[in-house]
């Protein structure tokens, strides 16, 4: 294997292991403060890509044409837009179903996710079809010998990490982030010390979504492409990768997407006769692990004893 | 009995209307009909006493179904497509019984039940195509598959519990569509065809005709699945009224209790989740058969959401709620064909408003009745 094409992997399953790591987080702070798994969580990321390319079409035919103002604009937009929807989507479809068994706000967010993946196929123009998404960092590469290092992929990357890192800092540095952490831990006592708990849920939900559309316009920068089913695949695997690396723990949600994306690029490497098998082996590296570790990798602080 | 009986008779009307019309408005009118109906009834109490007088003479009241629904093939009998309709509900029906053991019962949860279907399906077609194997066993076989690569997820399934459990299986339903697709042995994207059913020499798929009257021959599949169904409700409600029924109750409403009083929790879980898959894959085989072809794309994760929301829809754990929701899963979307395209998202959003406001389902299984005569 030449180290030129073993780079390529390498760059490849990192940056999927970006994209599934945010993804997982969402998923990680949803759980961690209303014990509820949020599976429209990967359509609500389609919809701020298609949020994103909408207001870059709609800036375009306005004139606009300077790359940095655009990524801008539709960053701040679609983080927006998804926050908002995140916020409803907790204020009018999750709290209410606190009090019902988990199967119903399960179901209930994954009908969410069908009713968004179809609104985008069907009220979208032409939403049926794979939709071609800018590119708007600069294309130029560092040639490393065999191996050509695409600057936008760095930049993706460098911003991705500082998403997460910046995160963190968020939930251990600030006030704001110690709320958080303490209705996760314990929604009662959180009340009684004064903390307002309907607002950092519907909070906690904005900043997830937010998360969710920063990775759906990574995903539409990294593959030039958007089509309305790509949340669906998406939001299982950081599903699974949150699972796997341990569900309220945003370490384990970032060790999950990364091993998610190692076990794929694995998977297409060690099977070469068979790369469409990568899928098939890292779903069932994944069943496996949850025998292993029912938990997750990261032990919930508090779980019931298998 | 007479408020089961007369719900039947209305309902086998209803049916009959609703698969006759084709005009959208005519549809359109008669769905809406339904729903003031059925939200009318509730509010007059009706809706229990039908509830009760099904669960007290159970037996007559089957027998009485199946009449009708004897009734509702007669009249269509030489319409292909309607009878189609009615032979998918039936064998959705029976998988769904299937799923209702393991989640309704035991509260296993299975996110994968497209894919046990499918497994059947595709069991259907290599044996089928490639082996003598007569094809009555062929549906059994199916479900033993079934059952058999289910059992790969025994372990997962019971160490792990609430969320945790549900990954296992939303990662068996992806993996197993992913898996069909990739592998050109099981016909790739394209699928397999699958020959039709024969039985004793009887080709299921050739048009019948009696005297002067032409028969579909989906009237054939149509014996075979209500035999099906029929021993599969009988096996089901035998399973609950039974002391199995009280352990898988027991465990699923409070394991660490269940475990207390001396219930092997792991042995009923395999017990249950077994005999789930293996009338799913029973099912599957059958379908496999009626349709002709079995492709990857029919048996994905979003096919088993469906099946799980058909249990929701009709009330967990209420096998004639979850009669009742098939058809209204299969056939509604069906009828409303000027909304074809609108038809997910409008059912996704029929599932969300029930979710929401009624969330125990159309009919909510009753209460156990542990001594005979018993009224809550």
């Amino acid at each position: 294997m030449d180290p030129g094409l073993l780079a390529q992997y390498v760059m490849n399953g990192l940056m999927l292991g970006m994209m599934y790591a945010l993804v997982a987080v969402g998923f990680t702070l949803f759980f961690g403060v209303l014990d509820v798994i949020q599976f429209s969580h990967g359509d609500v990321l389609t919809v701020g890509a298609f949020v994103a390319l909408a207001t870059y079409i709609g800036l375009r035919s306005a004139g606009i044409s300077s790359s940095p103002i655009l990524l801008l604009a539709m960053l701040v937009v679609a983080i927006g837009a998804i926050a908002t929807l995140g916020l409803l989507i907790a204020r009018y479809l999750v709290l209410p179903l606190r009090a019902a068994p988990a199967l119903n706000t399960l179901l209930i967010t994954l009908t969410l996710g069908t009713v968004l993946r179809e609104s985008v196929r069907l009220f979208y123009p032409q939403g049926a079809d794979p939709k071609s998404f800018p590119a708007l960092l600069p294309t130029s590469s560092i040639n490393l010998g065999q191996f050509n290092l695409r600057l936008d992929n760095v930049i993706m990357l460098a911003a991705g990490a500082a998403v997460i890192v910046g995160l963190q800092l968020l939930l251990n540095r600030t006030k704001l982030g110690l709320a958080i952490r303490a209705v996760a831990q314990d929604e009662e006592t959180a009340r009684t010390m004064g903390i307002n708990f309907t607002a950092i849920v519907l909070f906690t939900f904005a900043l997830g979504s937010a998360l969710a559309a920063f990775a759906g316009i990574m995903n539409g920068l990294y593959y030039n492409e958007i089509n309305f089913g790509t949340g669906l695949l998406l939001g299982v695997i950081g599903f699974s990768a949150a699972i796997v690396g341990g569900l309220g723990s945003i370490y384990g949600a970032i060790l999950g997407g990364f091993l998610f994306a190692g076990l794929q690029t694995i998977g297409a490497v060690a099977l070469p006769f068979a790369g469409a098998y990568k899928d098939v082996f890292a779903f069932a590296v994944v069943i496996a692990l949850m025998a292993w570790r029912p938990t997750g990798l990261i032990r919930e602080k508090i779980s019931e004893r298998v | 009995m007479l408020p089961g009986a007369a719900a039947l008779a209305l309902a086998t009307v209803y049916v009959i209307a609703l698969l006759a019309v084709e005009k959208q408005p005519l549809v359109i009118g008669l769905l809406a009909l339904a729903i003031v109906a059925v939200l009318g009834a509730d509010r007059m109490g009706l809706l229990a006493s039908v509830s009760r007088s099904f669960a007290e003479r159970e037996d007559t009241l089957g027998a009485l179904a199946i009449l009708a629904a004897f009734v509702v093939a007669a009249f269509f009998h030489d319409n292909h497509f309607v009878l189609l309709l009615v032979v998918t509900v039936l064998i959705y029906a029976v998988a769904a019984l299937g799923l209702n053991i393991q989640i309704g019962y035991a509260g296993v949860l299975n996110f994968a039940g497209a894919s046990f279907f499918g497994i059947g399906a595709y069991t259907a077609a290599v044996l089928n195509a490639h082996t003598a194997v007569p094809h009555l066993l062929v549906l059994p076989t199916g479900g033993l598959i079934a059952a058999l690569i289910g059992s790969l997820l025994l372990l997962p399934v019971l160490r792990t519990r609430g969320h945790y459990a549900a990954v296992v299986t939303i990662a068996f339903a992806l993996l197993f569509k992913t898996f069909l697709e990739v592998n050109d042995v099981l016909g790739g994207p394209q699928g397999l065809h699958v020959q039709g059913m024969n039985i004793f020499g009887w080709s299921l798929n050739d048009n019948m005709a009696v005297g002067d009257i032409d028969l579909s021959f989906y009237l054939g599949y149509f014996v075979v699945s209500m035999a099906m169904l029929v021993g599969a409700f009988v096996l089901v409600r035998r399973l609950v009224r039974s002391w199995i029924g009280l352990n898988l109750d027991a465990m699923r409403l409070d394991e660490t209790a269940a475990g207390c009083f001396g219930l092997d929790v792991a042995r009923w879980k395999i017990i249950a989740f077994t005999l789930g898959n293996f009338l799913i894959g029973f099912a599957g085989a059958l379908f496999g058969m009626v349709g002709g072809f079995v492709a990857p794309n029919n048996y994905t994760f979003a096919d088993s959401l469906l099946l799980v929301s058909i249990l929701l829809l009709g009330g967990i754990g209420n096998p004639w709620g979850l009669a009742v929701a098939t058809f209204i899963v299969v056939v509604v979307p069906e009828k409303l064909q000027t909304i074809q395209e609108y038809r997910f998202l409008l059912y996704a959003l029929l599932v969300i408003a029930v979710l929401l406001f009624r969330p125990e389902g159309l009919l909510p299984r009753p209460m156990r009745r542990y001594v005979a005569g018993w009224r809550p």
